[in-house]
């Protein structure tokens, strides 16, 4: 199979890391990915990824959630079996919208949590390449993707000069575990 | 950065003690990853005891139908469908600090958010299990779903207010669920990035889904939370609302009343958060989380108690003069005869729900006993004894004297096959909590790393120059700026 190199560079204060991966992208290197124990709010900007869609595509699934809800209960309170309660009319869609709203939220929870699950590519049993067990616990790792231009052992000092610790290259097959990116990733404008 | 990262010294630290990164994952991991103490042991079996008892009371009432509890003819609901509002009350807490209190960027909520929302899905676990055995032939239970049937197809009354109920408690649950497993997830990873035993690795493997801790992970991480939070604030609200329309829709004196709604709502916050001190405080004790569940944020969850507490009484007052000022003679015969009155057969259940809740949390004004842990805890307890008996009052005091005066006789005592059915629960609520607290982080570990920053105590004791100056050295300082 295919193998990739990387060189993995590990930061532990992250007022390190912000400035670095902005050294990083400056200096033309590939970025393939910074891992985090917790989030870290800009470090997306920075790295220059877009925007997520996930939050049109909750949208999506919860207006869904409202027209399979009101048209079905339309079509089964007026049209397949219309019951008369207590006289009050066939079309009642005051007494209709806890369902509506309950349905829409279901939908908008259940439909964002699986996309959020396949975008990520999260699944029990899924096991995925993350260089270094400590980036789940006080380290952020840096991963750089080394294409045909780099020069592996500038590309360690380069890492080490801007503040990383811990700087290896690390051979991966590759495959979808590594997780990619490249459609997410805007071009870096210098300023 | 740093500026984004700014808190006022004024407030306390959340996190208390000298934490890097590595410590909080050491501190939360621990309990998980020790062997079980001997209280756990003993605290687990009690609750397996308490769930087998529950699981013979019901399989009697299965057994031999209904008429094992003591419902009457009047009394159609009794314990069963109290301990179900009740339980539903108690499990809104978790997803009220976990999205409203996101939503309100209230950091506190790290320390407790995870616990409580667990607590939240095995309450309404819990309170699922009332309505479902109380249909008696309970293997018909799926008649409640839309389905097409061979009956017609017959559908569901979606004008009725127990099929709402069927939508808002399934769906409150399956949020909270995906809600809480979703932020369960990089927490997993930690405990399986740690493992170092065999079956720890698979199982957290499994558990974890894979995360990697990508910024691109984070971002749309992030996205989720925020949205399902946002989802579910209107659905905690929801749900008891819907719950309170189950009776305020109906045209029984006591409880066809318009106030119910708001009033439920609070109460259920009431009850939740009284619930969460309890479970927080043998929690931080028992495995030694006390730097992250901090007097702090006990102080806070009493403020929330006193606040929603106080709603409650007004609730009650505001209940009581509108049954007074209807000037309906039902009502104000079921308020006045079966609660007000301290003689009449239920009288003294309605007296301790007002004493529960109305005048104790009171003691909440005073901020000593806000962060006294032995008056937190008796508090605790008995917010929800008084949590309990509002329901009961609501459910039994409104029925149990029919418009008929010949059907009055009957004094509603539970059976012991009711009790258990009520034990059962508690049972089945602690068994869970117990196999929680051993296997899960307790604490959401990426949460507190989050702010541990901006409010961890050592960050904190760290003041910016404008904090250590004095008045005149700031001005003189910010004198020339412009």
């Amino acid at each position: 199979m295919a193998k990739k190199k990387f060189i993995v560079g590990s930061f532990t204060d992250e007022a390190v890391l912000f400035p670095a991966v902005k050294k990083v992208r400056r200096a033309g290197y590939k970025l393939h990915d910074v891992f985090t124990p917790f989030p870290i709010h800009g470090l997306d900007k920075e790295m220059g990824l877009r925007d997520t869609s996930l939050h049109t595509a909750g949208f999506i699934y919860g207006i869904t959630g409202t027209t399979t809800a009101v048209s079905f209960i339309t079509w089964a309170l007026t049209i397949d079996w219309a019951i008369n309660f207590g006289g009050k009319p066939y079309f009642a869609l005051p007494a209709w919208i806890p369902v509506t709203f309950e349905l829409t939220v279901l939908f908008a929870a259940v439909g964002m949590v699986l996309t959020f699950c396949w975008l990520c590519q999260l699944a029990p049993f899924v096991k995925k390449e993350h260089f270094n067990p400590r980036s789940t616990d006080d380290t952020f790792v840096m991963a750089l993707e080394c294409t045909g231009s780099t020069n592996e052992a500038e590309a360690q000092q380069f890492l080490q000069s801007i503040g990383a610790t811990d700087v290896k290259v690390e051979t991966r097959e590759t495959g979808w575990w590594l997780g990619s990116y490249a459609n997410d990733k805007m071009r870096f404008e210098k300023n | 950065m740093s500026l984004l990262r700014y808190e006022s010294q004024v407030r306390a630290p959340l996190v208390d003690g000298t934490k890097d990164y590595h410590q909080v994952t050491e501190d939360i991991c621990r309990p998980v990853e020790a062997k079980p103490s001997r209280l756990w042991w003993t605290g687990f079996l009690i609750s397996l005891g308490l769930l087998l008892f529950g699981i013979i009371s019901v399989a009697t009432e299965v057994t031999y139908g209904t008429g094992q509890w003591n419902l009457n003819r009047t009394i159609g609901w009794g314990w069963d469908i109290t301990n179900f509002v009740w339980w539903v009350g108690i499990g809104h807490a978790g997803t009220l600090i976990s999205a409203i209190l996101l939503l309100f960027r209230q950091g506190w909520r790290t320390g407790v958010n995870r616990a409580a929302e667990a607590m939240t899905i095995f309450a309404v676990m819990c309170a699922g299990q009332f309505p479902v055995w109380h249909m008696g032939r309970v293997w018909n239970a799926f008649f409640v779903f839309p389905y097409p049937n061979s009956r017609g197809p017959l559908w569901v009354n979606f004008n009725s207010p127990l099929l709402w109920d069927v939508f808002a408690i399934s769906t409150y649950f399956t949020v909270s669920l995906l809600f809480w497993y979703s932020g369960l997830i990089p927490d997993l990873a930690t405990l399986r990035d740690r493992a170092k035993l065999k079956w720890r690795k698979a199982f957290y493997g499994v558990a974890s889904f894979g995360w990697t801790g990508s910024t691109k992970h984070w971002q749309r991480h992030e996205a989720l939370s925020l949205v399902l939070a946002g989802l579910s604030t209107p659905l905690v609200l929801s749900v008891h609302t819907i719950v309170s329309f189950d009776f305020a829709t109906s045209v029984v004196p006591g409880w066809h009343t318009t106030i119910f709604p708001p009033y439920f709502v609070a109460g259920a916050i009431f009850s939740g958060f009284a619930m969460v001190q309890t479970l927080l405080l043998v929690t931080r004790k028992v495995l030694s989380l006390e730097e992250y569940i901090t007097i702090e944020h006990i102080d806070v969850m009493n403020k929330v108690i006193v606040l929603t507490g106080s709603i409650v009484g007004i609730a009650y007052l505001t209940e009581l003069f509108m049954a007074w000022y209807s000037a309906v003679d039902y009502e104000w015969f079921a308020f006045k005869e079966n609660r007000l009155n301290l003689n009449s057969p239920y009288g003294w259940s309605y007296w301790l729900m007002m004493g529960c809740n109305v005048l104790s949390p009171q003691i909440f004004w005073f901020r000593k006993m806000r962060r006294n842990l032995f008056v937190t805890f008796f508090m605790s307890i008995l917010v929800n004894i008084g949590m309990w008996f509002e329901r009961f009052v609501i459910i039994v005091t409104s029925v149990y004297r029919d418009y008929l005066p010949s059907a009055w006789s009957t004094y509603y005592t539970p059976t012991i096959w009711e009790v258990g059915f009520y034990l059962g629960t508690f049972g089945l609520f602690f068994t869970c909590y117990f196999l929680f607290s051993k296997f899960f982080p307790v604490i959401a570990i990426a949460e507190i790393k989050h702010i541990l920053k901006k409010n961890g105590e050592n960050y904190k004791a760290k003041m910016t120059k404008e904090e250590e100056d004095t008045v005149s050295q700031f001005s003189e300082h910010h004198l020339h700026e412009h």
